[in-house]
């Protein structure tokens, strides 16, 4: 097949990868800066190609609920929103993580707390890593870097997600979210019927077929020691994932003296801080988490042996460097540095924190 | 005639239905919920409906309905069941999607997801189970509690001043274009139980045949929560919350929602 490529920002591309992917319902709700996703689908109307279900919910709150219910019937379901309304989803989300029902949640973070601003920002870290909602659990994270990867996380969300029944988290920015950039487009992939769905994940909501127990979802029992075992198993599951599942990147690290941590868009701006250092003849490298949970941690602290000296920037007041923290202890000293409410630093501050 | 000369197929007149689980409820004696229950699993067999059927159950005393009839459900957080209903029936539109919520569920933390699940015109079938408390949580008050009606958070009585009005939600629902039939019933006699099990039917083949959103209101019994006798809270119900909530129904479009 012809290669496709085209110039979109990152919420649309959330969308188009979303028709491509055979996702077969978004349900959402308007929120600045990630409006352009459920814009894109309206306007790109797959219900009459794919047959792809879009609908905008009455609040954020219905929206993660349909896609808790949506999830369970066996069926690729997504929401997107940004920070205050990703707040509102934590209820869904947690009972998704109970229930084990897969699904996407997009958040297109924005700065905080509260209703905050419509600038960009990264201080959703700790809500999307820590779980977010009440109880015992995570969400699998994956930060996006570039508009590519909003498109090609898409797909990748979907099958982490089914693959250990548990919702997963895109975590983007309003940088990302609003910036145009060149992408290839994923290639077309069928939605499942209801014999495939049927054959492919049998816990699904499809209607009891004769012979068959029922499948029921829920995330309640009244009996602790049945809710510890369930527990258990959703922990060995986390394992499995911790275990299997880390993703990220390097960039120039072989040389390096120093090394960034940074995800998202902040790891992008340090691209630019590198090639800056590296002009004065600073040796910095970088380590970019791709999931944010699972956490690289064992990679992070082996870079970090034969670092001087550690940078972890984020667009917040200091919250992955707590998991670098972790992960490195006291054998390199590590220092953050970061923006927060919407602003964002640029390559040349970095280097002078660098610097200094 | 012994008793074992009685007991043959041909001499039966009233079983449990087929997708009744064989297992105790948790239910108060003399609670509407069992009977409730009954009819929808009696309904779902005579339709046929078993294999594209799913139920939502409420956070509530229905949260364990998934124990009793025997067919796919999803347990949705308190007040959702709409939103979790309209995502189900819209990934699988030829089955039956149905909520089965109370008062407190519907109609005070899950108003704004069934007021609009309903105005959508979503081809589900709400069951609206109204006993004027919180019966799970031990008797508060609810949305639906009447004027004057003693409860253990309104222990000297509903007082507008302090605690408002109770909703009429399920007049509410009748005004909305995207509602089709909306209907009241009780289960507190033998014939109330079989306009109730039609009220059941023709929501639910209403929803099959895409005619927009049926909601079925049973006014219910709460003998516990009302520290009533089962008999005593039967006459209490037909005196009272009839009267605040007359059985009949308030809406029925023959051709359903124009959409």
């Amino acid at each position: 097949m012809e290669e496709e490529y085209v110039l979109l920002k990152g919420n649309e591309a959330i969308a188009h990868a979303a028709i491509r992917c055979g996702c077969d319902g978004f349900f959402g709700y308007p929120i600045t800066p990630q409006s352009e996703v459920l814009e894109t689908l309206s306007l790109e109307k797959p219900w009459e190609t794919t047959g792809m279900v879009v609908l905008q919910a009455e609040s954020e709150v219905a929206s993660i609920n349909m896609i808790y219910g949506g999830g369970a019937s066996g069926k690729r379901v997504m929401t997107s929103s940004s920070s205050p309304g990703i707040a509102l989803m934590q209820e869904g989300i947690t009972y998704m993580a109970g229930a084990e029902i897969p699904g996407l949640i997009v958040n297109v973070q924005r700065g905080g707390p509260g209703l905050g601003t419509i600038q960009p920002s990264q201080s959703d870290y700790n809500q999307a890593t820590r779980g977010g909602g009440n109880g015992d659990y995570n969400t699998i994270v994956l930060a996006p870097a570039s508009v590519q990867e909003m498109a090609d996380f898409v797909d990748l969300s979907f099958e982490l997600a089914f693959k250990y029944r548990n919702p997963a988290m895109i975590l983007s920015d309003g940088v990302i979210g609003q910036m145009m950039e060149k992408v290839k487009l994923p290639p077309f992939k069928a939605r499942l019927t209801r014999e495939q769905i049927e054959e492919r994940y049998p816990w699904a909501a499809t209607g009891r077929r004769s012979g068959r127990t029922p499948n029921i979802f829920t995330s309640l029992d009244l009996s602790p020691v049945v809710m510890e075992e369930h527990n258990k198993h959703l922990q060995a599951k986390y394992a499995e994932i911790r275990e299997k599942e880390v993703r990220y990147s390097t960039y120039k690290t072989e040389d390096a003296e120093i090394l960034i941590v940074a995800f998202g868009s902040a790891s992008r701006i340090c691209k630019k801080t590198i090639e800056l250092c590296r002009e004065q003849g600073i040796k910095v490298g970088m380590i970019r988490p791709i999931t944010l949970w699972p956490f690289p941690t064992v990679a992070i602290r082996e870079l970090a042996k034969r670092m001087k000296q550690v940078f972890c920037i984020e667009i917040n007041a200091g919250q992955m460097v707590q998991d670098v923290r972790l992960a490195i202890g006291d054998t390199c000293p590590i220092s953050h540095y970061g923006r927060m409410g919407g602003m964002v630093p640029t390559p040349e501050e970095i280097v002078n924190v660098i610097k200094q | 005639m012994t008793k074992e000369e009685l007991i043959s197929p041909e001499n039966i007149v009233y079983e449990k239905p087929r997708l009744l689980n064989d297992v105790d409820m948790h239910y108060c004696p003399g609670c509407s919920h069992s009977m409730v229950h009954k009819l929808v699993a009696e309904v779902i067999d005579e339709m046929n409906l078993e294999e594209r059927t799913i139920g939502i159950c409420p956070v509530g005393c229905a949260v364990f309905a998934y124990r009793y009839i025997d067919i796919d459900w999803v347990e949705a957080a308190h007040g959702r069941a709409p939103a979790v209903a309209s995502a189900l029936n819209r990934m699988w539109p030829d089955h039956l999607v149905f909520t089965y919520q109370g008062d407190g569920d519907l109609a005070c933390i899950g108003t704004g997801e069934t007021i609009h699940a309903l105005n959508r015109g979503e081809n589900i079938t709400i069951i609206f189970i109204n006993n004027a408390i919180y019966g799970m949580t031990g008797g508060q008050m609810a949305p639906t509690t009447l004027m004057g009606m003693k409860t253990s958070t309104c222990p000297y009585g509903r007082q507008a001043d302090l605690h408002g009005f109770p909703l009429p939600i399920t007049d509410m629902a009748a005004t909305l274009n995207g509602t089709c039939y909306v209907t009241r019933q009780a289960v507190h006699t033998v014939a109330a139980i079989n306009r109730t099990k039609k009220a059941l039917r023709k929501a639910f083949e209403n929803s099959l045949q895409h005619k927009g959103a049926s909601l079925v209101e049973i006014v219910s019994t709460c003998n516990s929560g009302w520290k009533m006798s089962p008999i005593k809270a039967n006459e209490w119900m037909e005196q009272e919350l009839f009267k605040a909530y007359p059985l009949g129904d308030l809406k029925d479009l023959e051709e359903g929602v124009i959409k």
